[in-house]
């Protein structure tokens, strides 16, 4: 599945697209930036709430496919800007963390 | 680039005023180290490491120097501050231990993960910490 598969399947807000032909092959959810460095995988769509620029370099140094940002919760203009110098996909829902796992659990299966 | 070769030597100075560029080495390494042709796992490795290095230098040293240096074989990544030092390294090896205040945090750091993620990803990891000097930390990363 590919990230551009995602966002028509589950209505995610395309908040940045750097490559949405990334494929995507599992999946992670954490807040706390060591766990996610030391536990996300390269492919991985990554789950969020947090949303300061540090979440732009670790999503670009783990690799993710594509970083999700639940709850509501949107990164901020500096995030944003360095995710689009490291070419990362950004997509935003409503849903809880819990929803979008649950979801995109399902649809990697 | 061949076996016996003098490494390449790259020098970074990280900022400890600012904590958001925190990683601007790492990013610069990894970018540097995927142009060489290295193996992308080594590379993650290598990236997230040395990004853990980088922001505990930021939130405890105000920032530092790091040298890469790279052969085929080996890629050396060496962290330098005159921060307040570790007083004792075993205990700060352990998962969950964090000396970080709330506003680190609240930016989603201080989980107490560094150190275990630079020995996690590391080959080989050397702490030379001394209170009221320093800590200079050495990572290596074989290739092979």
């Amino acid at each position: 599945m590919t990230v551009r598969n995602l966002i028509e399947r589950t209505g995610y807000e395309p908040l940045l697209l750097g490559d949405d032909a990334r494929e995507i092959t599992g999946g992670y959810a954490g807040d706390l930036l060591s766990w996610v460095m030391g536990r996300a995988e390269s492919g991985d769509c990554w789950v969020t709430i947090m949303s300061n620029v540090n979440v732009a370099a670790v999503g670009q140094l783990t690799d993710c496919a594509c970083i999700v940002f639940s709850e509501g919760v949107r990164p901020d203009e500096a995030a944003v800007n360095a995710a689009k110098t490291h070419g990362l996909n950004l997509l935003l829902t409503e849903k809880s963390t819990f929803e979008v796992c649950a979801e995109v659990g399902a649809m990697l299966k | 680039m061949t076996a016996g070769q003098e490494p390449l030597h790259f020098h970074y100075d990280v900022d400890g005023n600012n904590f958001t560029s925190a990683g601007e080495a790492s990013v610069q390494v990894k970018r540097m180290l995927r142009q060489m042709g290295f193996h992308p796992d080594l590379i993650r490795r290598i990236s997230v490491a040395m990004y853990e290095g980088e922001i505990n230098m930021v939130i405890h040293a105000k920032g530092g120097v790091a040298d890469v240096y790279v052969t085929p074989e080996c890629i050396t990544v060496i962290l330098k501050d005159v921060g307040p030092g570790i007083k004792d390294v075993k205990i700060a090896m352990q998962e969950g231990y964090s000396t970080a205040p709330d506003n680190i945090r609240a930016l989603g750091f201080g989980a107490g993960m560094g150190l275990p993620n630079m020995k996690r990803y590391s080959d080989d990891l050397k702490i030379d910490s001394v209170v009221g000097v320093g800590t200079t930390i050495e990572m290596k990363f074989l290739s092979a």
